[in-house]
């Protein structure tokens, strides 16, 4: 069991770090500029640009939008890598040896996915990045400014509600494509059907989770 | 020995097993056959207990199946070993981790004791240099003689294979078939194969149990399905020319 928890955390932890560090900078990068090209007003201090590219990317971008983007990579991986042991009877040989094949196959990647907060961590923080390497170098804004507006009315309760939401999306990025996989019925085309609606369900639940867990703990 | 009474299974309005009664003896290499979608693989999937049935009993050394509790059946599973038709390897593991998986499940053994039995069962299956490939970069036939190692590594009472043979060579068929009739032999073991090789009918039927549309139309052995005069059988059996003009001079010379 400790050598699938080890493989699961490669496979839906450390493979995921270059595709969020990724998207995370540019995408950060990309708040910034909006929010810097839609400041006309000069009434409006400069810091905003730093402010508000904080604010996006850990309220909304980092918990919520990388685990859509994670309902794509994680999620179909671990429906589609079940669900090819359903359809090639690799399900059955557990079942047949008298192992508990839904805990055998589906605790690992729970495990795993504990994990998940180290990585929306690390996609706030590059975000954060982004935006400050666009802001400054794009010559939309001052290091100062960007700074500045990164610590203005931070509000510690933020990180909690933005961990908070990415420990419910993490046992949703388990559970859900799991069930997708485990329950499949059919063959190779079913396998790639599985997954896609395992995608979409999870993209689904996760949206509407974020819906409630802000009115609740924001609200 | 698996006695099986009476058995009925269905799926919605689909009648699938229609009241199966057999015996499948111990040291016997035991086979079902009939044309596809006559209920061989609900028929073995019942007795591997991956699909519950709604009347009648299996009974493996007289425990009756469902009478078992969940470490009872437990410890039932622990004594069959079971090849699958695609061969079922688990595709993240070496060869040698498939057929070790077994043990690390069911027995308390230390590393090197497992990598003496894994040796042992691989070199038995002769494939003792294929330890660190991966599935994926063996070939059907060897793929098979994997699954058949990792079904008997952990010593079972019971050997279950579903076609074996399908997508073989002859050649590879033969030699799977003999090793499986060679392990029976040598653990006396009570082996069902479920197949539609006649090859495998004629070399290792010691018990063929015949089905047709969800019932069983005919048990006999290799010996006797060449004799018998059951139409069903002869026409599913010897529905080549090749096996027909076989089965005309075997009854030729023995007249």
């Amino acid at each position: 069991m400790r050598t699938l928890i080890f493989k699961d955390i490669d496979d839906l932890i450390i493979n995921s770090l270059g595709i969020v560090a990724f998207i995370s900078f540019f995408v950060g990068g990309v708040v910034a500029i909006q929010t810097s090209l839609n400041i006309s007003n000069p009434l409006i201090p400069k810091y905003l640009v730093g402010f508000a590219t904080r604010q996006s990317i850990i309220l909304e971008f980092a918990p919520t939008f990388i685990s859509i983007i994670m309902a794509g990579k994680v999620g179909s991986f671990i429906t589609s890598s079940i669900g090819t042991m359903r359809v090639t009877e690799q399900i059955d040989a557990l079942e047949v040896m008298g192992i508990n094949a839904l805990n055998y196959l589906v605790f690992p990647k729970f495990v795993a996915l504990t994990l998940y907060p180290f990585i929306i961590s690390i996609a706030m923080f590059l975000g954060v990045l982004g935006g400050l390497a666009a802001c400054v170098y794009g010559g939309y804004g001052t290091l100062e400014d960007y700074i500045e507006g990164i610590q203005t009315d931070f509000i510690p309760f933020h990180i909690i509600y933005a961990f908070a939401k990415t420990l419910v999306f993490a046992f949703l990025l388990a559970t859900i494509p799991s069930f997708y996989g485990y329950y499949m019925k059919g063959g190779a085309l079913e396998v790639g059907k599985a997954s896609t609606t395992s995608f979409v369900w999870t993209s689904v639940v996760i949206i509407l989770a974020n819906y409630f867990l802000t009115s609740l703990l924001l609200g | 020995m698996i006695e099986v009474k009476n058995l009925h299974k269905s799926f919605g309005d689909a009648h699938i097993l229609k009241g199966i009664s057999t015996t499948f003896e111990k040291g016997k290499t035991n086979l079902i056959i009939g044309q596809s979608g006559s209920g061989k693989t609900v028929f073995l999937k019942c007795l591997l207990g991956l699909f519950e049935y709604e009347q009648g009993s299996i009974a493996y050394e007289g425990r009756i199946m469902s009478n078992l509790t969940p470490n009872e059946k437990r410890d039932l599973r622990s004594q069959i070993g079971m090849v699958f038709q695609g061969s079922a390897l688990f595709d993240s593991m070496t060869i040698a981790e498939n057929v070790m998986f077994p043990l690390k499940m069911f027995t308390k053994q230390n590393q090197s004791e497992m990598q003496d039995r894994v040796d042992f069962v691989l070199n038995r299956v002769n494939l003792s240099d294929a330890h660190d490939k991966m599935p994926s970069e063996a070939s059907g036939g060897m793929q098979k003689r994997v699954a058949i190692a990792r079904a008997i590594v952990n010593n079972p009472k019971y050997l279950f294979c579903d076609e074996p043979n399908s997508g073989l060579d002859p050649k590879t068929a033969i030699v799977i078939d003999n090793l499986i009739q060679e392990i029976t032999d040598e653990y006396q073991m009570t082996t069902v194969i479920n197949s539609h090789d006649m090859n495998s009918v004629m070399e290792i039927g010691e018990k063929i149990v015949f089905l047709k549309d969800g019932l069983k139309e005919w048990e006999g052995s290799k010996e006797t399905i060449f004799k018998t005069d059951n139409e069903s059988v002869t026409d599913f059996v010897y529905s080549s020319n090749l096996f027909k003009k076989v089965r005309r001079m075997y009854i030729e010379e023995n007249q």
